[in-house]
Formats: structure tokens, C-alpha cells, sequence
């Protein structure tokens, strides 16, 4: 492997429903950052079918030019034939560094093309930046140490470590990134993509698997990964009707509902809805978390907040390590109590 | 049917994580128990054995002390229990730790491999895709239902907003999400089974088509740079009010004074 034949930050442009993922603009705005210390641009790679009208939103988010892969067989996302979409287009291409959303789709592709084009993959990473590795050199080996290496940082262990890795050795250096930590820049309106097509051809073989149904959940909910307020409910609020309480308080604040894992296992509320490590990774300017005991796994999809409130009657909770205002009570007095001060407040205003 | 599944064992994290004084993990204080995303996967085996039958092979990569999760998969039905160990194979991140188990499961027949979809120590997710690309057979992840006919595997892909029901012929790789079941408890008569049974145990000579290159530390592409604890931002106030008109008059007064309201 000529590592040196390697150029260009790529980023995989998810697409759902011919719909470009919101991940897809967040990866584009780090990439731009990442490309400007390494002196080159920025690449994004749009795989579906019937996808090449998408082409010019990516450049409004800051793509320099768009690889489009389209082809029927790609309409619904499955593993092949997307893999072989993505890992052609890297054998093709030499991008330098590859990103991906870390979604339930790009887990899977993320791994699969990885093993394929034999290099390293970075799960989850919530940092990334340019930098040297080792980070200080050894002494006596100061020209070993590599420059311009893609450092990648991700939580381990339900968010309790953090590792910095690096890929010095092969190409592309990739990560999967979880959805919500990177920003989009602000959209350059009436950008035009450079668009270059590719088809590394499509034979179905006993890889592909076969889609027999598309089962969508029906939800009107706003997605909780753009609500400005979330109202966050755990095991604690009792049953699924006294949610009703939460939706109180979060209509009167313009908010939003969401919950722990405890809340969608015991089937109260659908899945989409979940915060933390196996659910979404939010940050919300405030974050409620109403009889959630702040488990590892919950706390690392929400410690971001600007403001986090815990209500809880365990004083030995550990959500209120994470608060920024924790309230020891109950629940069922203090956040009806709440919505209606908050509902005088505000039409006094 | 031959199933294989593999398996990790892992530090529990349920119940509060352990600290060591200096801040560090304290991993030797927290059990080491079965990766739930595996032991669902386990489940799903052992089910599709009750309906089909099936042989069930639990494979892990480890320190010789994970034969304890592979005895635990055994008392709750597993037939065989294989554990892949080898001082080569240390430090591997999931390139070399997938290439290990894929040369590990050449050996064996199968029709059907399960993995957890992911470890909760390393949460890559990865390990399992990449095993299916290793040995070119089709892999299916987030598997949140099971079902076989003949030899057509019929699954529930879950996804952010929907699922699809994939169909795929054997042999196949599906990783499984600890939502898919209830697993089951050790029996009696399965604990019995587990401590006479032989754990087979194979080490670097005994995986198949492998480069030393793509194994352990030195195999591994991902390198650590850096690793530490993660430092929080420290907890806020915590008050504990004498009345529920306390506990709003707190929230609202600190909402106006960071322009909440």
C-alpha cells in the first residue's frame, strides 16, 4: 500500500427515501476542517438509485465535489450491494481519510468495506482531528513519527474511557462517527457540485439478500435530535400513561419527549425516542431527566446539554453527578407543580 | 442445523462502574459476565434448537478465564464450547480480532453464525460484519427477529425508523441485539453438563488461512495513541427542597437567570 497515493477527506453521504441523512451534513462540515490543515478537499459519495438530483445539497454543505454511484439495485440499503459501491469507490479513488455516520446503516457498512479494503475502522468517534502519531515522538526516533495522521477519539466502556486512535499504517483512514457531535456549516446557497459519476457494476450473488418487506413506524414526533427542550422520562415516571405529565411540561416549553432504554424495553415508548448510548446521542440547550438514574450508557447520549435537570427521588442517583440543577423530590407533585408555574410565567411575558 | 456463536466476556457495567483511587477502571472489583448482545445471541441459537434442532458451538477469544462464559452458554444448552487463545493474539483491535475468530470458524461447520451486535466494553459494533467479510458469506445486523424455513433465514433488520424483513440463504452472519429475547437461566442439569464438559482450546497453530501479519497487537491497523479516563464535567447543585413549590420556585428561578424563560 503507497499511502502517499492517498488524497482527499471522503465522506459517505447517507441517504434514506432518496432523503440525504442529516449525518451526511454533519460529517461534511468536519470534514471541511479536517481537509484544510491537510491541503486538499473535500469528497462526498452518493450511493442509491436515483440519487444524482441529491447531489446539489451536498455541495451547499460543503462538499467540493460529489462521487454518485447510481444504480437500481441500490434503491433500499442493504449490505451488498453498498459495500461494494463503497469499497470500489475507494479502491478507485485512494481517498486519505473515509467517514461515515455511525447510523444502524453505517455500522454495518462501515465494518463490512473496512475488512474489504483492508484497513483500519474507528467505531463512534466523537473528536477528530489532525495531528501526529505517535503524539510525541520517541526520543532517538523523531523521523518515525508520522504528521498529518487522522486522530480519532471515541468513549469506551458506556462512555466511562476515552481513546485517541490512530491508523498510521493503511488507507483510507476511517471512522464512523455517531449522529449529533459534528456541526454543519452554514448551507452556501446555490452551490453547485462537481458530479462525477461511477458504476463499478452490479452482479447479484448469494450476498445479496433479498428484502421481503419495508416496515416503517409511523411517528409525527419531531426527531429528538433537533429539539432545543427534551423532556426525558425513565423507569421512575411509573407507567406509560403518566408520561403525560412529561408532554405537559414539554408542550408548555415548546419541547420535546424522549426516555431512557428502561422506558422503550419495558415497551412504553418506540425506540427512536431513546437517549443514550444505544439510542441517540443528543444536546439539547435543556435536557430534563425525570426519573432516569443516570446509568453510564444513558448519561453519554446526553451529557452534552446545555442544562440538565434531574428530578429524582433517589438522593443517590448517579444523574445528579451530571446535572447542572438536581431536584431530590417526587416526580408526580413537582413536574405538574412545574408545567403550570411555567405556564403563568410565560403568558405573563 | 450447526450453529456457531460467538461470544465475549466483559467487566459489568450494570450497577455502577468501578473506580481504582488514581481514577483508573477498576476491572479486577466488577464481575466479568457474557455480553448481553451475545447472550441474546445465544438465545436466539438455543431457540431455533428447540424448534429445529440444532448443534450449538459457543466459540470466544479470550484469556483462558473466559472458558467461564463458554461453561455458562453451556449450562443454559449450548452443545460445544471452543476458546481461542493465544499470547499472539493480544491488543487485537477488530481487524485482527475479526480475522482471528474467522480463522478459528474455518475450521468448523456451520450454517448459521450469530454474534452479539455489539461488546459493552468496546462498543464497535464491528466485529461481527467483519467476520461475515472475512468468510464471504452474507451477514445481516441488528437482528431484532429470527425465523428459519429449510434453509432460508427470514430476519428483522432493525433500522432508526423501520425495519425490513430480509430473507437470506445459509450460510449467513447475523448479529443480534440484546432487545430480541429473554434469554434463558442455566439449569440444573446444564450446569451438571457444563462442568464435566471439555472446553476445546485452540491457539495461533490451529486457525486457518491467517497471515501472522492481520493478528494481535502488531496486526491490529487502529493503533492507541492515547488513553484516559474520561474526565466529566462535575455534577451542578443539588438541593433537596422541603415542598414541591420549593422544587418549582428552584427550576423557574434558575431558568430565569439563564434566560430559559
Amino acid at each position: 500500500m503507497n499511502l502517499e497515493e492517498y488524497k482527499g477527506v471522503y465522506v459517505y453521504a447517507q441517504q434514506v427515501d432518496n432523503e440525504i441523512s442529516g449525518i451526511a451534513y454533519e460529517l461534511l462540515g468536519k470534514a471541511k476542517e479536517l481537509a484544510a490543515p491537510l491541503n486538499t478537499d473535500v469528497t462526498a459519495v452518493l450511493i442509491g438509485s436515483d440519487v444524482k438530483g441529491l447531489a446539489d445539497s451536498l455541495a451547499e454543505y460543503g462538499a467540493d465535489k460529489v462521487i454518485v454511484v447510481d444504480d437500481p439495485e441500490l434503491k433500499d440499503y442493504r449490505t451488498e450491494p453498498y459495500a461494494h459501491a463503497l469499497a470500489s469507490v475507494i479502491n478507485k479513488y485512494k481517498p486519505e481519510i473515509m467517514l461515515v455516520g455511525a447510523t444502524a446503516i453505517g455500522r454495518d457498512l462501515g465494518p463490512t468495506v473496512s475488512a474489504r479494503v483492508a484497513t483500519g475502522l474507528t467505531a463512534d468517534c466523537t473528536v477528530l482531528e489532525i495531528g501526529d502519531f505517535p503524539l510525541v515522538a520517541v526520543p532517538g526516533k523523531e523521523d518515525e513519527q508520522k504528521h498529518n495522521q487522522l486522530l480519532m477519539t471515541r468513549p469506551a466502556f458506556g462512555g466511562n474511557t476515552i481513546a485517541t486512535i490512530a491508523c498510521p499504517n493503511n488507507r483510507p483512514q476511517m471512522a464512523t462517527v455517531r449522529p449529533g457531535v459534528m456541526q454543519k456549516i452554514e448551507p452556501i446557497k446555490g452551490a453547485k457540485a462537481n458530479v462525477e459519476e461511477y458504476n463499478p457494476g452490479f452482479t447479484p450473488d448469494k450476498r445479496y439478500v433479498t428484502i421481503k418487506e419495508v416496515v416503517k413506524a409511523v411517528s409525527d414526533t419531531v426527531d429528538i435530535m433537533d429539539a432545543k427542550i427534551l423532556v426525558s422520562g425513565g423507569r421512575g415516571v411509573g407507567t406509560p400513561e403518566n408520561f403525560k405529565i412529561l408532554e405537559d411540561l414539554a408542550a408548555v416549553l415548546g419541547g420535546t419527549v424522549s426516555c431512557s432504554r428502561a422506558v422503550v424495553d419495558s415497551g412504553w415508548k418506540p425506540k427512536d425516542l431513546q437517549v443514550g448510548q444505544t439510542g441517540k446521542t443528543v444536546r439539547p440547550n435543556v435536557y430534563f431527566a425525570i426519573g432516569i438514574s443516570g446509568a453510564i450508557q444513558h448519561v453519554a447520549g446526553m451529557e452534552e446539554s446545555d442544562i440538565i435537570v434531574a428530578i429524582n427521588k433517589d438522593e443517590d442517583a448517579p444523574i445528579f453527578d451530571v446535572a447542572d440543577y438536581g431536584i431530590v423530590g417526587d416526580l408526580n407533585k413537582i413536574v405538574p407543580a412545574l408545567t403550570e408555574s411555567l405556564k403563568a410565567e410565560l403568558a405573563a411575558k | 442445523m450447526k450453529i456457531v456463536v460467538c461470544i465475549k466476556q466483559v467487566p459489568d457495567t450494570k450497577g455502577g462502574v468501578k473506580f481504582n483511587p488514581d481514577g483508573t477502571l477498576d476491572r479486577a472489583a466488577m464481575l466479568a459476565i457474557m455480553n448481553p448482545d451475545d447472550k441474546a445471541g445465544l438465545e436466539a441459537a438455543l431457540r431455533l434448537k428447540d424448534q429445529y434442532g440444532a448443534e450449538v458451538t459457543v466459540l470466544t477469544m479470550g484469556l483462558p478465564k473466559a472458558t467461564d462464559v463458554l461453561r455458562e452458554a453451556i449450562a443454559m444448552g449450548a452443545d460445544k464450547g471452543i476458546l481461542v487463545t493465544d499470547r499472539v493474539l493480544g491488543g487485537a483491535d477488530t481487524w485482527a480480532t475479526s480475522t482471528t475468530i474467522a480463522g478459528a470458524i474455518r475450521n468448523l461447520e456451520y450454517d448459521l453464525i450469530i454474534t452479539g451486535r455489539q461488546a459493552i466494553d468496546g462498543d464497535t459494533a464491528q466485529v461481527g460484519p467483519q467476520i461475515a467479510e472475512h468468510l464471504q458469506i452474507p451477514v445481516i445486523s441488528y437482528a431484532q427477529d429470527i425465523k428459519v424455513d429449510g434453509n432460508t433465514v427470514t430476519v428483522q433488520r432493525q433500522y432508526d425508523d423501520r425495519y425490513h424483513v430480509l430473507e437470506v440463504q445459509m450460510p449467513c452472519l447475523i448479529t443480534a441485539l440484546s432487545e430480541l429475547n429473554e434469554p434463558r437461566y442455566m439449569t440444573p442439569g446444564g450446569i451438571f453438563d457444563a462442568c464435566r464438559s471439555e472446553i476445546t482450546t485452540w491457539g495461533r497453530a490451529d486457525l486457518k488461512d491467517v497471515d501472522d501479519s492481520n493478528l494481535g497487537l502488531a496486526g491490529s491497523p487502529t493503533k492507541i495513541a492515547k488513553a484516559s479516563d474520561k474526565v466529566r464535567k462535575g455534577a451542578g447543585e443539588k438541593v433537596v427542597p422541603d415542598s414541591p413549590e420549593d422544587a418549582v420556585a428552584y427550576i423557574v428561578g434558575k431558568f430565569k437567570e439563564k434566560h430559559v424563560i
